[in-house]
This record gives structure tokens, C-alpha cells and sequence, in this order.
């Protein structure tokens, strides 16, 4: 007999997707996760818009990590343009960086995966059993959000960066006026990385291929090479050479894949099973205290990785407020000429690339935008196909639902990376 | 009397507007204790039919689904808002409206053919009837919070229409138009933001739209005197919320009278 199962709508992700699987006598068919988010063009209507307004409009692409957008995006102009920034310019990138990551790892851990985890709907019933852990929750993400707001003006789309460094400094009093609840926020990062290793993730083990941002100096988030676990290591400029993307017409959506055809897997889990030695002592100290070390191919146990990341985040962030001290300009001087440029960074769900060609008279000619959802989408395929035959046959309908759909938000699937999600016309054979 | 029941759904967006709430970290567990979220996709997996008391809806019309979609909405809601530069203007992506939308696709995409969407990104209003517009790209949170409020207390929401250009006087930020020569478009643009962008020593770009009495006739010669690149003018304007009318026909207009650099 045949089965369909179909989830319509996708809770708690950033966008919209949708999952159909169709079985015969007890056998997967067919699967499609299917995104019908609509296409928004971003990287057509860039075509003639001035580099320096780039930085703002791929911003718009996801408003849960526009910071990644405006970071790989600033990035590749620059190496388009041989800009070079200045170290404190460096710093302070690394720092909103810090502050993105919070927001979106405490969003991501406490309201998307945890009610998951805990069998609720939502944060909002995590609240009326344990309010206080909710309430500091809540203190930690905002604390990334006023970060955010202290350097770029506000915490969605913030204003501040600027293809060369950023328009102003920020005070340095504000920032230096964070730095005791920052301190709080560690702490609380800590006590969130006990938590949770106590939570009942569902046994899950895949074959991955990871790839992620490899830096020699640190964990790598906004700068470095990309790395896989095959061991293969590429500069930025090579990306394109190992990672592919198609508009395959059978499927719903643009696939990233290796160039052998493979499947891969970015994100927090990637970044830690490749760059788990650089974790700064506080980060590795409790990944040891809970047992969590690499290698780990749970996806589901992405949250832990992002609980181990959020207090790297804090401890690097404590460290560069606590330096901040900016004297030269904020911005470097260049001179515009016809180029290529190539920037690459993780955003909080993965690697995120991004590609230019531009004029000398300053506008852009081509983009090219490579989002981590996108490269995840045939590894979320590979693994709801492996999983959806435990769950389709001997549980509910709505009980197999919710399983899948869980697997689905371990992945922290940022949907409305729409440069590539869409959703097309169902083909019937 | 009952808690109103709440749903907040998502069209062609980025998110950012519906996160809003979720930022609302001080306020979040009052909110949630004074409104029942009977749809929340981003928050909640509990969904509830309808009907709702109140809907907000982020995001643009862009496909023939979300045509469809929106009256549904309608039909089921009391009071519909509609949030941010998407579901009031069209947003980043109302761009497509004014170019050849087949070649953007081409541009983007190996397989044109198999995109489903509308010609053109447009604003919830174009197609039902909406209650309250609260703009901005993103929206300013606490505008939300004060419409929600506002029909809790069973009054006008007060949402100021002023510019941004007052903005930047009350908070004491020297004009950068005036003083350093870089355009702004804060006279002509909505208040919302808190000025950050000038703040920030950059000219606003109009990321909240036309403010309801904005003079763009008088504006628009001296943006263009003060152009750091050819036909920034039109870059500035037609942007986050370039489809909105007012910006939409000045930029219109500007291009008749002298033809882009």
C-alpha cells in the first residue's frame, strides 16, 4: 500500500519549508523536503548596485544573521578592491561576530531545538515549568542583541559596517559598560553547556562530511580557509572548486555538492569536530567536564556544540571589550579598479560564501551567494531519508511528524537564505 | 475577557521583522501572558485554526501561493497588521518590479521555468484590506508592542510619522548632509530607526520609507548635488523601499527629467 506523509508547514525555523515523503509497502519512494520560500533574486538585482551598499543589502537575506551577510559580503569586496583592514577594524568584526553568535545560539538552543528536546511546543511552556532558566535565556540572548546594538545601531540589520572597516567607532564607554553582565553571560554559557548535555538526544549517527572555516590562530568564525574532513584544505579563492551547486530539475531546490557528488554537512558541528584544538581553555575546559569531544556525528548534538561555542563567543568577546581602545581611522582608504573578490565566514549555521566581480567605476557585475542552508539541504535530504523508515511505519502520523521535523531543526535551517530556496512548480511523472 | 488570539505569519521575508518579537526579551513573558500566540511558526509548533483576533503579517506578496494566502488570512482575522518594509512597501524584493523579471530569474537560477512567482513583489494592501502599517526594515520592536498594547487597551496606537531628520536634531547628532556633504535621505524618511544611521556618521537610506509629508520635489536636487557616485539618488531611494508610492513616483519622475549617468 502506498503512504504519504506530508508537513505542510515547518515550526520553529527561521522561513518556511515543508517536508513530502511518499512509501510503498514500507519502503521510502520518494522524499522531498520541499522550501517554499520564494525566490527574492538577490543576486540579480546586486547586478549595477554600488559595492558599498552591499554590505546592507545581503543583510536583508536572513534577519536572524545578517552579520554573516554584511561580514562574507565586506570580505570579498575587499579582496576584490586589495583592501587591507587594520587590525582594530579586524577586532571589531571579530567582536559583532561574537555578539551575532550569541543572539542566534541562545535563540537557536533555548526556543527553536530545546522544546524538542524537552517535548514541548515551545519556549513559551519551557517558561511555565522553569521560568528562571527562561528569564536567563532571555538576559543572555538580549545581551548579545545590545552588543549588536552598541556597534551597529541596532540588532537586526545593524548599520555600522562598511565595505574597508566600519562609518564610526563605537563608544567606547558602551562597550566597556557591557563587560560585567558579559561576565554573567559566561557563566550562564557554562551552566547552559551542563544543562544541556543532560537532555535525551535521539540516538542519530551519520556519515558526514564536514566542512568548515579553518583559521592556524583560533576557531575559526570570521576568517580562515575551508577545511573538510576529507583533510582536503582550500583557500577562499578555491571554494568553488570543491563545492558545486545545482538547479537539479527533478528536485525542489539548489543542491550544494562536492565536487564527487557527495553530500556535506556545515554548522556548529562541522566547525567543532575540525577545530575543536583551537577551542580557547574556558570552551574546552567544560567541553572535557561533560564529555563532549569530537569527533561527534549526532546532529542532533549540534546544540551541544553550540552551547561549547556560545561560551568561546563570551570568552573571546570579554577579551577583545576588555582591549578595545580604537586610534586609527575606522576605515581603510582604497581605489576602485575591475576585479574579482572571494569572502568566506560562518555564520552561526554555517559557512557562508560569497563571490564578486565589480567595475573601477565601483559597481557590482556579478554575485554569487553560497548560504549554509543551501549546503545543507542534500545532507538534511540524506538524513530524513535514513530516519524516516524508524519513524513512518510504527509511530503516528503525527507522532513521525514531529521526529522528522526535529531532525530537521538540529540543522538550524535558516530557510529564508532565499537567495537559493524557492519553491518550484510540482512536477507529476 | 478573553486573551485576543494572536498569529503571526510569514510571506516573501527575511525574518527580521517577526524576530522582533522574539527580541522583546524584557517584555516576551508579559506579552505571552496577555495575548494567547495561537500561530507563531518561527516560536511555536502548536498551531491553532483560526479564526484570530489579531493577525501580523510580515513579508510581501511574490507568489501566486501567497496571493491566495493573504485572502485566506484576511477572511480569518479581525484586525490585520501588516509589519515591516515587506508587507507595507514590497521591500528589498519589490526591486524586481522595475527591471525584466525574466532576466533577474536567468540571472539567479540554471531553471527559470521552474520558479512559480508573481511578477511583481507587492505590499499586503495591494491585495486585502489592512488595518494598521507598521514600517521599517526592520520594523522597530516596540512599535509592535505598542500596537498590541494598544488594542489590548482598546485605543490608537501611537506611532509617530515625524522624519528622521527630527530624530537627529532631538538626539543632538550633527547633520552629515549638512555639515560633511553626504546624502541622506532622513528629511523624507519615516522616524522608527532613532537616526542610528547618521548617528553611525553615514546618511540614512530610507530602510522605514517615505515619511507621510515628505517633500521629495525639494529633496531630491540636493541628494543629487551631493552624489558620491552617479545616480546614488536613485540607489537611495529605490532600495528597501523603493516600491513605496511616494518614493516610487519621485524616483519615476527623476528619471524622465534627466535619464540615468
Amino acid at each position: 500500500m502506498t503512504k504519504n506523509i506530508s508537513i505542510p508547514a515547518l515550526a520553529r525555523v527561521e522561513g518556511e519549508g515543508a517536508l513530502y515523503i511518499r512509501t510503498k509497502d514500507n519502503e521510502i519512494e520518494h522524499i522531498e523536503l520541499n522550501i517554499y520560500e520564494p525566490p527574492r533574486f538577490f543576486e540579480g538585482f546586486l547586478q549595477g548596485r554600488y559595492f558599498q551598499e552591499v554590505p546592507d543589502i545581503t543583510a536583508r537575506i536572513c534577519g536572524i544573521c545578517p552579520v554573516a551577510y554584511q561580514m562574507s559580503s565586506a570580505k570579498a569586496l575587499e579582496n576584490a578592491y586589495d583592501v587591507e583592514i587594520s587590525q582594530e577594524v579586524y577586532d571589531l568584526r571579530r567582536l559583532l561576530y561574537c555578539a551575532e553568535f550569541i543572539e542566534s545560539h541562545v535563540l537557536h538552543m533555548y526556543m527553536l531545538q530545546a522544546p524538542d528536546l524537552l517535548g514541548v511546543d515551545s519556549v513559551i511552556e519551557i517558561a511555565a515549568i522553569a521560568p528562571d532558566v527562561v528569564k536567563k535565556a532571555l538576559r543572555s540572548k538580549k545581551l548579545g542583541n545590545d552588543l549588536l546594538k552598541t556597534i551597529g545601531g541596532r540588532s537586526v540589520h545593524p548599520v555600522s559596517t562598511k565595505v574597508g572597516g566600519f562609518y564610526r567607532w563605537p563608544d567606547k564607554d558602551k562597550i566597556k559598560g557591557l563587560i560585567e553582565d558579559f561576565k554573567w553571560g559566561l557563566e550562564f554559557a557554562k551552566e547552559t553547556a551542563r544543562w544541556a548535555v543532560g537532555l535525551d538526544f535521539p540516538d542519530f549517527e551519520m556519515e558526514y562530511e564536514y566542512v568548515a572555516v579553518s583559521h592556524p590562530d583560533h576557531y575559526a568564525i570570521y576568517d580562515g580557509d575551508v577545511l573538510s574532513s576529507t583533510g582536503k584544505r582550500v583557500p577562499v579563492e578555491d571554494y568553488e572548486t570543491l563545492y558545486l551547486e545545482s538547479h537539479v530539475p527533478q528536485s525542489t531546490a539548489l543542491h550544494s555538492h562536492t565536487t564527487e557528488g557527495n553530500s556535506y554537512f556545515v554548522g556548529p558541528l562541522a566547525r567543532y569536530n575540525l577545530n575543536f584544538n583551537q577551542l580557547r581553555p574556558a570552551a574546552k575546559g567544560i567541553a572535557n567536564e561533560i564529555g563532549f569531544k569530537p569527533p561527534q556525528h549526532n546532529p542532533y548534538k549540534g546544540l551541544l556544540a553550540r552551547a561549547i561555542e556560545t561560551i568561546e563567543v563570551y570568552d573571546v568577546a570579554l577579551e577583545l571589550m576588555e582591549a578595545y581602545d580604537p586610534q586609527g581611522p575606522p576605515h581603510a582608504k582604497f581605489d576602485l579598479k575591475d576585479g574579482e573578490g572571494y569572502g568566506v565566514s560562518e555564520a552561526p549555521r554555517g559557512l557562508l560564501y560569497h563571490r564578486y566581480k565589480v567595475g573601477k567605476d565601483g559597481l557590482i557585475k556579478e554575485a554569487k551567494i553560497t548560504p549554509p542552508t543551501a549546503q545543507n539541504y542534500a545532507q538534511m535530504e540524506a538524513d530524513l531519508a535514513r530516519l524516516a523508515p524508524e519513524v513512518l511505519f510504527d509511530r503516528s502520523h503525527e507522532e513521525a511528524s514531529l521526529a522528522l521535523e526535529h531532525l530537521l531543526r538540529s540543522y538550524d535551517p535558516c530557510i529564508s537564505c532565499s537567495t537559493h530556496f524557492l519553491k518550484l512548480k510540482h512536477e507529476r511523472v | 475577557m478573553s486573551k485576543p488570539r494572536v498569529a503571526v505569519h510569514k510571506f516573501s521575508s527575511c525574518d527580521g521583522c517577526q524576530l522582533g518579537i522574539l527580541n522583546l526579551e524584557d517584555e516576551l513573558l508579559d506579552l505571552v501572558g496577555a495575548i494567547e500566540i495561537a500561530y507563531f511558526l518561527e516560536a511555536t509548533s502548536k498551531i491553532q485554526p483560526g479564526p484570530y483576533d489579531v493577525a501580523l503579517v510580515e513579508g510581501s506578496v511574490s507568489t501566486p501561493h501567497e496571493k491566495k494566502r493573504i485572502q485566506e488570512i484576511r477572511e480569518e482575522s479581525g484586525v490585520l497588521i501588516a509589519i515591516g518594509a515587506c508587507a507595507t512597501s514590497g521591500g528589498i524584493q519589490s526591486l524586481r518590479n522595475f527591471v525584466d523579471h525574466t532576466k533577474l530569474a536567468e540571472t539567479v537560477y540554471d531553471h527559470p521555468e521552474y520558479l512559480d512567482y508573481l511578477e511583481k513583489a507587492t505590499p499586503v494592501s495591494d491585495h486585502v484590506k489592512v488595518d494598521l502599517e507598521i514600517y521599517g526594515c526592520p520594523v522597530n520592536k516596540y512599535q509592535i508592542l505598542e500596537a498590541v498594547i494598544s488594542l489590548l487597551q482598546q485605543r490608537t496606537p501611537n506611532l509617530p510619522t515625524h522624519s528622521v531628520c527630527l530624530d537627529c536634531k532631538r538626539n543632538g547628532t550633527v547633520c552629515v548632509m549638512v555639515t560633511q556633504g553626504i546624502p541622506c535621505v532622513g528629511p523624507v524618511t519615516r522616524t522608527g530607526c532613532g537616526a542610528i544611521c547618521p548617528a553611525n556618521g553615514r546618511g540614512c537610506y530610507g530602510c522605514f520609507g517615505p515619511a507621510p509629508q515628505a517633500e521629495l520635489d525639494a529633496m531630491i536636487p540636493l541628494l543629487q548635488a551631493a552624489e558620491e557616485y552617479p545616480n546614488q539618488t536613485e540607489h537611495l531611494l529605490r532600495n528597501f523601499a523603493g516600491y513605496a508610492p511616494a518614493f516610487r513616483d519621485a524616483v519615476d519622475a527623476m528619471l524622465e527629467e534627466s535619464p540615468k549617468k
